[in-house]
């Protein structure tokens, strides 16, 4: 008989092996050789922690007292894997894609990245949990004292079992939990040493159940004699509650915090679930198939005891199979410990994600952290996270005091994780899903849940507010879990099930149908529920060589192919695979990803990695990172642009100024040679003339005075010119002074047609003009409108060539404007000549032998403008008309 | 019986007091005031010297040098060219075209004449100078 040392060691040497298991898987996984750990078979047997001490002791138990409603809990899980392996599927690919690290995450992101909907969850998976792992810590202590009651020397303390059991478990869960933050969240160390328990416990109970058979029964054919006559199948069938925990443990293989973490958050390749789809209800059938038989005897054995939930246990104990005992115990442990690992880690995963982290950001936002410091923090929030979970465990467990109320806690935890499945289901397949929806419905659920359920369950086992629970708080009957809604349940679970689970979907729907999601709810649940359009299947590590290659060229595109290639080269140098391609290991994939977002940006960089290795779709919070980028990008492009663009303005500029230069200077030969012409000319006549009469031949007195003349009116030519150069020279740099004021048309029209010399005698132009017409009042410069008016009358005088030449002047008021026209009757100005008689010293060919050099319609024109109007000819089909435009600013006079 | 010389020139200022002048030195003078009706002018005056301005109404002095450089007839009639403008390449440009001597306005009377003496003296030597 193995004492209860022995038995300690045995446990101690077991864990011992496991660490060494999956120490062993670890390091394969990180040299990427570890391809049976990427096997369907690995996958379904780490699904095998479905089935918890819980089930492993309790199944026996349950068929013992009430016949085959234990077949419910596989029944339900075998259902969902077989007919809804669809929405299995779906849910694994959401994962990958939306790199989902655990259920709570896999709501919250459904539903817009929401951390309250988060926490709630969380709260919920803890709450549910807890006694759930108290249960399993049970079972392990009672499993040690069923051995040492049964003979085993030394005294259990089945407190400082369940301790040390706590400790270990944490401590296997902490080292090959949290030994990295994955992206992926996979811990194939943890896995592996999962599924070398699922073996153990299978291996366990199929040995004991052919034991049962052959050696205990005479076979298969008194083993079913004995069954019939046993009261095992005789037992009530209850159909209600056979439907109800089917469907529960169907949930419950969806939403337990522990079976998403091995379903979707593990898996490493999408085909693995179609094994799974048949092989996992194939291990449930396998480790129910010896229950009834194992229980049959263990009713009919009198050394097996009183308690069925041990018989497993009691059974080879009583008939001196120590061995057989031995390892049923082991199966016992494994069932227990795995569903403790992978649960804390599972919680821990969320307790640390969505609780501990984001109130670490919010209290320490001041000291702006690193993402360095981040992962720090990550791994030892996820690391206290686990010990505060076991923690919670084995002080529910010591609550409760190893009461027997705490085997009802399997079907309780089930509900009470449940309730998430309407907010699950619903994000998936109905894009209408809000997050208010979700948020009313699990927390309805939950509340009732917990008060028809949970907090009875507490009370029984820890002795809590008994008076309240019986007659609901203040004596409000319809309140009491006992009899909610003035109910008399005959069955609590079923009753407390239809409560919760229907106000949970009643009011998801009605809050989803009256509630209006945000943007990147709407997002998140079109990528959630078309999946498929946006993601590829993982196909685990077969695809890493695919992978590789594909890694390659996207570097080479971005980095370009030498140093691509260097990069690459150094990698595989690194991980001993000179000349082949590098594995895509986490450590390579960090440094790939720091290269390229030296090129492309971070968000960019990790989403086109994640895109090739993780199968991952680009998240919407990836999306608008990318685009964050983009954006900086862009501006700094199109201030580039701007910068280019004013560039090319400013040399545009410099290219028209200078042009503008270039003919400025052209235009100033031209009229420095014109001036010069028009100076040397009177000149000329000046200086021969003088330099004739200085000479001593002598010369008539007529001729005397005739040269003497020619001088004279040749220097006031000369004067003439200067004083139209200067004039122009002010009017054109825009120095001139107006003298403005009140003026009559009329006069200064007398004005300039007297100054002109029109009315003397020798006059040779007559003069048409309206004076009615002319009787206006006007604001301006009127010296200098005469000087306008007269040089138009005195080229009428000079150029005029009709028989009987005439200048009519007329004048109209047109809006605000007034026009005044001089028109002549002589035969015009030829029309190639009318764009040029407005520059200087254009003198037209019919105008030679006239005086004035040619300033006197540019000096006008210069006048115009600045008195606010402006000067045009205007061709008319006879004679020639210009036309002087006025502003209108006083009112005509009376 | 004095050189006939034929003065192409608008301004009638300038025109009436070289003509004064070169009368009194022994030429015999014709003048003519328009551009356009020059050449016809020089082939029914026949002069032994044309004085021609630049500066003409209706046709330019440069472009009847080149017609009379282009007319056999007219090819080694001396010309002077006149001009107001003072600019080098005015000179350049009437020395290219064939003008024998070429006098920027304004001058004196002395200079004139002693340019005229020149032309008339050694028209040979004046025209291998102009680089015809």
């Amino acid at each position: 008989m193995l004492s209860f040392n022995g038995l300690v060691a045995v446990c101690v040497l077991y864990v011992a092996g496991l660490f060494a298991v999956a120490f062993l898987a670890e390091k394969r996984a990180a040299e990427g050789k570890a391809r049976w750990l990427n096997s369907p078979i690995t996958y379904t047997l780490s699904l095998s922690i479905y089935t918890t001490a819980w089930t492993f002791y309790g199944a026996v138990g349950s068929a013992a007292r009430s016949g085959l409603e234990f077949l419910t809990i596989y029944l339900g899980p075998t259902l969902v894997f077989i007919g809804w392996f669809w929405l299995l599927r779906k849910m694994v690919r959401i994962g990958r894609a939306q790199r989902i690290t655990s259920i709570a995450d896999m709501i919250s992101s459904r539903y817009g990245k929401s951390g309250a909907l988060a926490a709630m969850v969380t709260l919920l998976a803890v709450v549910g949990t807890t006694p759930y792992i108290a249960l399993q810590l049970q079972s392990v202590t009672l499993s040690f004292s069923a051995f040492s009651s049964n003979g085993g020397a030394g005294t259990p303390d089945a407190e400082a079992t369940a301790i040390w059991v706590a400790a270990g478990l944490a401590l296997f869960t902490i080292v090959f939990g949290t030994r990295s933050l994955d992206v992926n969240e996979r811990h194939p160390g943890l896995v592996s040493a999962i599924a070398l328990e699922a073996i153990v416990k299978l291996f366990a109970i199929l040995a004991l159940g052919v034991f049962v058979v052959w050696g205990v029964a005479d076979g298969p054919g008194d083993m079913l004699a004995r069954i019939e006559a046993s009261p095992v199948i005789d037992t009530s069938w209850n159909g209600a509650r056979w439907v109800g925990i089917t469907a529960l443990a169907g949930a419950a293989i969806l939403c337990l915090p522990r079976m998403f973490q091995v379903l979707v958050v593990e898996n490493s390749d999408e085909r693995h679930l179609a094994t799974a789809g048949w092989a996992f209800p194939l291990y449930l059938m396998l480790i129910s198939l010896f229950v009834v038989p194992i229980a049959v005897i263990g009713l009919d054995l009198p050394s097996a005891g009183d308690n069925p939930d041990l018989f497993v246990l009691t059974v080879p104990l009583g008939l001196g199979r120590d061995g057989l005992a031995l390892l049923v115990f082991l199966g016992g442990f494994s069932a227990a410990t795995s569903m403790v690992i992978v649960a804390a880690l599972a919680l821990s995963t969320m307790v640390s994600n969505h609780v501990i982290v984001p109130l670490w950001l919010r209290f320490s936002r001041a000291e702006g952290p690193t993402s360095g410091d981040m992962r720090r923090v990550a791994l030892t929030a996820r690391r206290l996270s686990i010990a505060g979970v076991l923690f919670l465990g084995l002080w529910y467990y010591r609550l409760s005091g190893g009461a027997e109320a705490l085997a009802d806690i399997g079907l309780i935890a089930f509900l009470g994780v449940a309730q998430v499945l309407p907010a699950l289901l619903g994000g998936i397949l109905w894009r209408g899903a809000t997050r208010v929806g979700a948020a009313l419905g699990i927390g309805a659920g939950f509340l009732i849940w917990a008060w028809l359920l949970l907090i009875p369950n507490m009370a029984e086992t820890g002795g809590l507010i008994p008076a309240m629970l019986e007659e609901g708080p203040f004596s409000i009957g319809w309140l009491s879990p006992a009899t909610p809604l003035g109910l008399q349940a005959t069955d609590r679970l079923l009753t407390a099930m239809i409560l919760s689970l229907g106000t949970n979907t009643l009011l998801f729907i009605l809050g989803s149908l009256f509630s209006f999601p945000s943007p990147l709810e709407r997002l998140q649940g079109a990528q959630f529920v078309n999946v498929y359009d946006h993601s590829r299947a993982l196909l685990g590590w077969r695809g890493a060589a695919g992978t590789a290659d594909d890694l390659l060229i996207m570097a080479q595109r971005i980095l370009g192919s030498g140093r691509a290639g260097r990069l690459f080269q150094s990698a595989a140098a690194a991980q001993g695979r000179e000349g082949a391609l590098p594995e895509p290991t986490a450590d390579f994939l960090e440094t790939l990803e720091r290269e390229l977002a030296g090129s492309v940006g971070a968000a960019t960089a990790h989403a086109m990695v994640g895109q090739i290795t993780g199968g991952a779709s680009v998240s919407v919070r990836d999306l608008l990172a990318v685009a964050d980028e983009t954006a900086q990008i862009m501006e700094y492009s199109s201030q580039l642009e701007a910068k280019s663009a004013e560039l090319a303005r400013t040399a545009e500029r410099l290219r028209e100024v200078n042009q503008k230069l270039t003919e400025l200077s052209v235009q100033k030969d031209a009229f420095l040679s014109q001036i010069s012409h028009e100076l040397r000319t009177p000149m000329t006549s000046i200086r021969s003339f003088s330099e004739i009469l200085m000479q001593s031949d002598p010369l008539d007195d007529a001729a005397r005075a005739r040269f003497s003349r020619i001088i004279h009116d040749e220097s006031l030519r000369l004067t003439r010119l200067l004083d139209d150069l200067l004039d122009l020279s002010v009017l054109e740099n825009g120095r001139v002074s107006l003298n403005e004021g009140e003026a009559s048309l009329s006069d200064v029209l007398d004005r300039a047609i007297y100054a002109a010399g029109a009315l003397e005698e020798g006059g040779r132009i007559a003069i048409r003009r309206d004076r009615a017409r002319e009787a206006v009042t006007l604001w301006t410069d009127a010296d200098r409108l005469a000087q306008v008016f007269i040089n138009l009358i005195s080229n009428a005088q000079k150029y005029c060539d009709a028989e009987a030449p005439e200048l009519s002047i007329t004048v109209q008021g047109r809006g605000p404007e007034i026009e005044i026209d001089f028109a002549d009757n002589g035969s015009g100005i030829p029309p190639r000549q009318q764009t040029l008689i407005f520059e200087k010293f254009a003198r037209l060919d019919t105008a030679k032998g006239a005086p004035g050099a040619g300033l006197g319609l540019a000096i006008s024109r210069e006048i115009m403008a600045r008195l606010g109007g402006d000067l045009a000819y205007m061709p008319s089909q006879v004679g020639t008309r210009f036309r002087v435009r006025l502003p209108a600013r006083a009112q005509e006079a009376a | 019986m004095g050189k006939r010389i034929l003065l192409i020139e608008d301004e009638a200022n300038i025109l009436e007091a070289i003509g004064f002048l070169l009368s009194r030195e022994g030429w015999e003078v014709q003048g003519h005031g328009k551009g356009e009706s020059a050449l016809a002018e020089i082939a029914r005056v026949s002069p032994d010297i044309v004085v021609l301005d630049v500066m003409l109404p209706g046709r330019s002095g440069l472009e009847i040098l080149r017609d009379l450089r282009a007319d056999p007839a007219t090819r080694d009639l001396p010309v002077l060219m006149l001009t107001a403008k003072g600019q080098a390449k005015d000179r350049e440009q009437a020395m290219a075209l064939g003008a024998n001597a070429f006098l920027t306005k304004p001058f004196s009377n002395a200079e004139l004449v002693s340019t005229l003496g020149t032309l008339t003296d050694a028209p040979a030597a004046a025209r291998s100078g102009g680089g015809a």
